[in-house]
């Protein structure tokens, strides 16, 4: 748990108000954690509870997805299906299933909470040894990586509970307004 | 008095040519002697040929481990050994180790260097944390460290002479390729094409690591070191800012065109040659124009890297097809006529012969019959699309625009070949080429750009043509007619350098991990081993003590070990009829070892 206390890297040339929302909130889930609350090694119950927006949680407050009978998907699934083979697939492999020298996050999501990923993928980590030289950067400098750390989660956390399959998602649920304006905004588009 | 004064100095500028030359002079004379293998591509003309016979056709199933050596590092093992005298030179990835090995004291080690490096570059480096080796000159080992420091070792006790530094890895910039010794020169190219790098090939003074010259891909006439009356393209001059009037504003600051292939020289023109990378982002809506003079091969003076000639081969690249392979220079005839020639087979699926003196472009053919993206070049000369290639608006991912998802695209950004170098061998003027047989699905969409943060900006799906069993082909390839002679089919991707000889065999290796041996004529395999990993590195051979060895280093990784680990697509889902061989992770795991090769005693 020694992520736990590696203090996030608050962004200092983004300072629109979705990011700073959005690190107000990782920063206060860190805390809790800290706190001693116990995600133990069990997985939270991925189960949509309630949704705002387009955006679906768990009855922990956590984001989640939420694929629908017919196999429609959230946008966020969708949306972090393509942010993660832009961003992260060129390590971690597609579909979340690992490479040579990445971990598969297909399997990290199993137990991993959204306070660890959020803060791995902010911070970074280290894993250098005499044997490996694993190496994770810190993304949260990156727009292209901050503005959609939901998205990334609740499209790898599908995977971890194989919600749903390799490839992209055939169907999904329409890009709500609310999303569009908060990704415009934190992307610095007008 | 005068008359003396007249002497020395006329003395002294002509020891100071000799001595200019003498590096060059030594490592043609080197490169002449088989025995060695004295330069990452074995000569100056990147042909990876070896005069060498005791191995033939007839006696290569004979084969036989001689001995091999552990580099105790796991990851993507590229480029292969220097062989010089008694001595072999080891290098591996990151930690960016070098091993000097006695052949004639059984193989033992006489000094290694490791550097010592801030870890932070590691995931810098876009696809794995590979090196393609160290190159010899002046009695130095150099080395291009993932930290992009150029570092001159004595070649007999390992001891730094020099280091200097060639980028700034805090900005995405990081080292990877081979350098190559040119005269009193060591040149070097630099990586970090997905993190908008201004890419460059750097010359540096061999005695002393003082930068001699530096030649941007993208950027004003000053940095492109260029004449706008002189440098030509397809033979006419390019022109004032022939680079920055093609980018919008000041994208070509951050515009890619990176140089971490291999570099070639032809010591008879004195002309240095190399191919540059892909324009950041990949996202070709971001940067209108044609990005010059990304994708493009360079023709450039040795002494002070002004460029000859240049030839762009994807203009306002669409897919990620990087134009750094290797060019490999020959003298053959065509239609009874002496050429020097220069042929490349790129990442963007044809295989271009030209003529390396003029630039003049004589072939452009598909090497792989499922290349898609284009109808093929424009050869005609008085045509205003002269030497471009036609691209069709089906696997456009300009015409599709930022967020659609354009299907099919042959080959995948992997490249129908990627930096795995191809051989050719005089005896039957065939090139071996190592090749890629994978498509891909390629969205486009808005990035923004962060110093040393991922700049891509396209989404990728990757998968073997449809219908097919086979994710890479091995073929020989005829430069004068642009057609495949023969094609053997691979399971996975052939990312492993082939070694020509004259004993009528060519090697390669595979990602499950063989040495492959097979009829240099007709492309039968004549053997087989497997080795204790998959093989990116490329095969060379030597002889000490009277018997030839084959050399190769095994450690799967690079770009190949990201998607191939865990199979590049789902194998129930159709795409291909790739089955149950899907996985790379089936059949290896991690691990840097060197295996060499001999017939019985």
């Amino acid at each position: 748990m020694e992520l736990l206390h590696a203090p996030v890297r608050l962004p200092t040339n983004l300072e629109d108000k979705l990011l700073r929302k959005f690190w107000f909130a990782a920063a206060a889930m860190i805390f809790v954690v800290s706190g001693g609350i116990s995600f133990a090694e069990d997985a939270v119950d991925p189960a949509a509870v309630k949704s705002e927006d387009g955006k679906y949680f768990d009855k922990e407050g956590n984001p989640t997805f939420k694929v629908g009978a017919d196999g429609t998907v959230d946008w966020y699934t969708y949306s972090g299906y393509r942010r993660y083979h832009s961003e992260c697939h060129v390590c971690h492999g597609p579909d979340g299933m690992g490479s040579t020298y990445a971990p598969a996050l297909t399997n990290s999501l199993k137990t991993m909470s959204y306070g660890d990923f959020v803060s791995v993928v902010a911070s970074g980590r280290k894993n250098v040894s005499s044997s490996q030289e694993n190496v994770m950067p810190a993304l949260g400098d990156n727009p292209n990586v901050a503005c959609y750390m939901d998205d990334l989660y609740i499209y790898l956390r599908a995977r971890a509970h194989d919600a749903i399959g390799r490839v992209r998602p055939a169907k999904k649920e329409d890009k709500p307004e609310a999303y569009t304006q908060a990704e415009n905004s934190c992307m610095g588009k007008k | 008095m005068r008359k003396v004064l007249l002497a020395t100095c006329l003395g002294s500028i002509a020891a100071f040519s000799v001595g200019a030359a003498v590096a060059n002079d030594e490592l043609i004379k080197m490169s002449q002697n088989p025995k060695d293998w004295v330069q990452p591509a074995g000569d100056y003309a990147n042909t990876r040929y070896s005069k060498l016979n005791q191995i033939t056709a007839a006696n290569v199933g004979k084969l036989q481990v001689a001995w091999t050596f552990s580099t105790g590092v796991l990851r993507g093992h590229e480029g292969g050994p220097l062989v010089i005298g008694n001595m072999m030179y080891v290098h591996t990835p990151f930690p960016n180790k070098v091993y000097a090995l006695d052949l004639s004291k059984d193989n033992q080690i006489v000094w290694k260097y490791e550097p010592k490096q801030d870890p932070n570059v590691i995931p810098v480096m876009c696809c794995d944390t590979v090196n393609r080796g160290v190159a010899y000159g002046d009695g130095k080992i150099f080395l291009h460290q993932a930290d992009t420091t150029l570092v001159a070792l004595d070649a007999k006790t390992g001891k730094v002479e020099w280091s200097a530094k060639n980028g700034d890895p805090s900005k995405g910039a990081t080292g990877t390729s081979a350098p190559l010794v040119v005269k009193d020169k060591v040149l070097i190219g630099i990586s970090g094409g997905e993190f908008g790098v201004q890419c460059h090939v750097t010359a540096y003074d061999i005695k002393s690591g003082k930068q001699a010259w530096r030649a941007f891909s993208s950027g004003t006439d000053d940095q492109l070191l260029v004449d706008p009356d002189k440098t030509t393209d397809l033979g006419k001059p390019i022109g004032k800012d022939s680079s920055i009037k093609t980018w919008q504003g000041d994208q070509w600051k951050i515009g890619g065109g990176c140089t971490w292939g291999w570099l070639s020289y032809d010591p008879a023109v004195n002309l240095v040659y190399y191919g540059s990378g892909n324009p950041s982002t990949w996202n070709p809506k971001q940067r209108p124009g044609d990005n010059k003079w990304s994708m493009t091969i360079f023709a450039r003076n040795a002494d002070d890297g002004k460029a000859k000639w240049v030839y762009q081969m994807t203009p306002h690249d669409e897919w990620d097809y990087d134009g750094v392979n290797e060019m490999i220079l020959s003298d053959q005839q065509i239609n009874g006529q002496d050429r020097k020639l220069l042929t490349h087979f790129d990442r963007n699926g044809l295989g271009y012969t030209l003529d390396r003196i003029t630039g003049e472009l004589l072939v452009a053919e598909k090497y792989d019959p499922k290349v898609n993206w284009t109808s093929g070049v424009d050869m005609n000369k008085s045509s205003p699309t002269y030497g471009r290639p036609k691209v069709l608006d089906q696997y456009s991912t300009e015409k599709g625009g930022e967020d659609k998802n354009t299907k099919g695209i042959c080959p995948a950004a992997l490249g129908t070949k990627d930096q795995q170098p191809a051989a050719y061998s005089p005896d039957t003027q065939l090139f071996y080429v190592p090749t890629n047989h994978v498509c891909m699905d390629y969205e486009p969409f808005k990035v923004s750009y962060t110093a040393g943060q991922p700049y891509v900006g396209a989404t990728l799906s990757m998968y073997p043509p449809a219908g097919e069993t086979h994710m890479g082909n091995f073929i020989a390839w005829d430069n004068k007619t642009g057609k495949i002679v023969w094609s053997n089919k691979e399971p996975f991707s052939v990312w492993s350098g082939a070694l020509a000889t004259a004993g009528g065999v060519v090697f390669y290796g595979t990602l499950e991990g063989y040495l492959k041996a097979v009829d240099a004529k007709t492309g039968k395999e004549l053997y087989k081993f497997k080795t204790p990993s998959g093989i990116i590195g490329n095969v060379n051979t030597y002889e000490q003590g009277g018997r030839q060895y084959v050399a190769v280093l095994s450690g799967v990784g690079g770009w190949a070990g990201i998607g191939l680990a865990a199979g590049l697509t789902d194998p129930t889902d159709g795409l291909g009829a790739v089955g149950g061989y899907a996985a790379l992770s089936n059949y290896t795991a991690l691990g840097g070892t060197l295996t060499v090769f001999a017939l019985p005693q």
